[in-house]
């Protein structure tokens, strides 16, 4: 009886605490959403899409960081996407269980989750270094090399979803297989594959420590992919650390910025996984 | 009349060799790429390790001016914030995780599911500007006062607690690292809570347990090795972690036996000394820390990708 209880007590009392550690962990999410907002709007301004970054003291905007953060971006991912969609295919397709690919498995996973100070710093040694000075190319390579494996795992992942029977039909044509992954497999993935980039961008965009000593920063507009650029990330870090109102401000709309927009992708990239997924549910 | 025209397939058989050797070549990058990050730190480390030799990671001294580097400060900042970090993710993450597989109704199961996938989406930049701005001045006038004046008189563990409620410093980065590997810790355990068999919980229940007593003698038991392995992924994120510690640790090179003091990380060092370092010794140094920052941290997810893999092969074995 009183064991009974007792059982039923403790039972209660894990659940509620599972349920509070929930409730503290969706409380985190609405804070920072609701910080970033409340912060993010005394920000934002018309000057913000139209100005550069200001000097101190004086009134300005965030083109030249959103323009070098697009750049570089877009840049990352035209370099980085193919490398992983390529070798992903390789995993998929041609070394399914060699031991080389078992390898580039495991290697590819610690990519994913090593810290990407260190890729800046290797971007630093092989480029900055080399070159004498920072450029916005090392930083697209740095972002690049933060691309390839989310790229990888998803093309890999989408490609085994691929049912064997249209593989096997693709064959049966007489079609060898570059050709059957060109005109078959790919875009019978495709919703998959895009769905990784979507998530490689959104997970290089808010990067800022591989930034930090490749591209550097920039206060003026600069097209000039060998020379410094502004980013989001870094002008963000600058100036949320600076004791200047304006300079915070922006940095709250920057911050804001840059949220809004990993979470329409991540969320973009959730949905187009979803009806993938609904697509597929009747032919398999 | 020839099906197969011999032109065309022996034009089939290059693009098959092209395309083949450029998914190889792709897919062998990625081996280059991590073998040219050991390489190029271990490069650029080089000079300072010859330096200062062994008594590099032995010693607590950071001086530019006298060039005299020792990594022990930062090394002690990064385990210490990591393990403050771990000891409040894991147990929270470890309930959300239970929650999402055990206790949520269908209906929440996704949203709830999403909700804590996107806090992982979020940048770590937008953690340390919350915790600095947000965080640090809540802890500063309420939560470390608190904890100086109660906690701080006991002995041994007040040494913890001793002085000025800077805000920032040890104690809060730690609380930010949680905040940031929580949602990789949950999201992760709740797939591997997912692994196991229905057959194995409803076997539980149907001996009469309770669902605490599934969970802890069931479900645990069964997938101690995934546990392991979401933990140490947890850590490696935790160590590795940059901008979220940079801004609310205070970048100070001591070891100071209480958790408030300011300290600093491997990777706060890095990125907030690099660019302004001067002189070859002292970015050297600094990539020798880089270089104890990717030891540790490959060591450690090399660790838990192991255990999880084994935990996959286990599932798909089962199947």
């Amino acid at each position: 009886m009183n064991r009974r209880l007792i059982r039923k007590i403790r039972n209660g009392a894990f659940l509620t605490l599972s349920m509070v550690a929930t409730l503290m962990g969706l409380a985190c999410l609405a804070a920072i959403l609701w910080t970033l907002l409340s912060h993010g709007i005394t920000g934002m301004s018309g000057h913000l899409f139209t100005q550069m970054t200001p000097p101190p003291g004086s009134q300005g905007g965030l083109l030249n960081a959103l323009y070098g953060s697009a750049i570089m971006t877009l840049l990352g991912i035209l370099i980085g996407s193919p490398i992983g969609v390529l070798a992903g295919t390789y995993l998929a397709e041609y070394g399914r269980s060699s031991r080389l690919s078992t390898a580039i498995r495991f290697i590819n996973d610690i990519l994913l989750s090593a810290p990407s100070i260190i890729i800046g710093l290797f971007i630093y040694e092989l480029i900055v270094v080399r070159m004498g000075h920072f450029s916005a190319l090392a930083g697209a390579l740095a972002l690049a090399i933060l691309a390839i494996p989310v790229t990888l795992r998803t093309t890999e992942d989408m490609l085994n979803l691929v049912p064997q029977g249209m593989k096997d039909s693709s064959a049966a044509l007489g079609a060898y297989p570059w050709r059957t992954t060109l005109s078959v497999l790919y875009p019978a993935a495709r919703s998959g594959i895009v769905t990784g980039l979507l998530l490689a961008i959104a997970r290089i965009s808010g990067e800022t420590a591989p930034l930090l000593f490749t591209a550097l920063n920039n206060q003026f507009w600069s097209t000039n992919l060998n020379a410094p650029m502004a980013n989001l990330p870094v002008v963000i870090f600058t100036f949320a650390l600076s004791p200047y109102k304006d300079w915070q401000d922006l940095a709250w709309a920057g911050a804001l910025i840059i949220t809004v927009s990993i979470l329409v992708l991540s969320i973009s990239a959730r949905v187009l996984l979803a009806l993938l997924r609904a697509e597929r549910r009747p032919g398999l | 009349m020839a099906i197969i025209d011999p032109g065309h397939a022996a034009k089939q058989l290059v693009y098959e060799r092209i395309f083949r050797s450029a998914t190889l070549g792709a897919a062998v990058l990625v081996l280059v790429i991590l073998g040219g990050v050991a390489f190029s730190l271990m490069h650029g480390a080089w000079p300072a390790l010859a330096h200062f030799g062994f008594s590099f990671v032995a010693r607590e001294i950071w001086n530019p001016v006298t060039d005299e580097f020792g990594a022990l400060a930062p090394i002690y900042g990064t385990l210490v914030t990591s393990v403050i970090a771990m000891a409040i993710a894991v147990p929270a993450g470890f309930g959300i995780a239970l929650f999402l597989t055990e206790l949520c109704p269908p209906l929440l199961k996704r949203p709830i599911g999403v909700a804590v996938e996107l806090l992982a989406a979020v940048p770590s930049i937008i953690y340390g500007i919350w915790g600095l701005f947000v965080l640090a001045p809540v802890l500063q006038r309420h939560i470390q006062p608190w904890l100086i004046s109660h906690i701080g008189a006991v002995p041994l563990v007040g040494r913890l607690f001793k002085g000025p409620p800077f805000g920032i410093g040890i104690l809060t980065a730690g609380i930010v690292l949680a905040i940031m590997v929580l949602p990789f810790i949950a999201a992760t355990l709740r797939d591997v809570f997912d692994t196991v068999p229905p057959m194995l919980k409803e076997s539980g229940y149907g001996l009469g347990a309770t669902t605490w007593e599934v969970i802890w003698n069931v479900v645990v038991p069964h997938s101690r090795v995934g546990i392991v392995g979401a933990v140490m992924l947890g850590l490696g994120r935790a160590l590795g972690e940059t901008m979220a510690v940079t801004f609310v640790i205070g970048n100070a090179h001591r070891i100071s036996s209480s958790i408030l003091a300011p300290g600093t990380t491997i990777s706060s060092s890095i990125a907030n000394e690099f660019t302004e370092a001067v002189g070859d010794l002292y970015t050297s140094s600094l990539i020798a820390l880089g270089l104890l920052l990717f030891l540790i941290t490959f060591t450690v997810i090399a660790v838990a990708q192991a255990l999880l893999r084994r935990l996959e092969q286990r599932a798909v074995s089962a199947v």
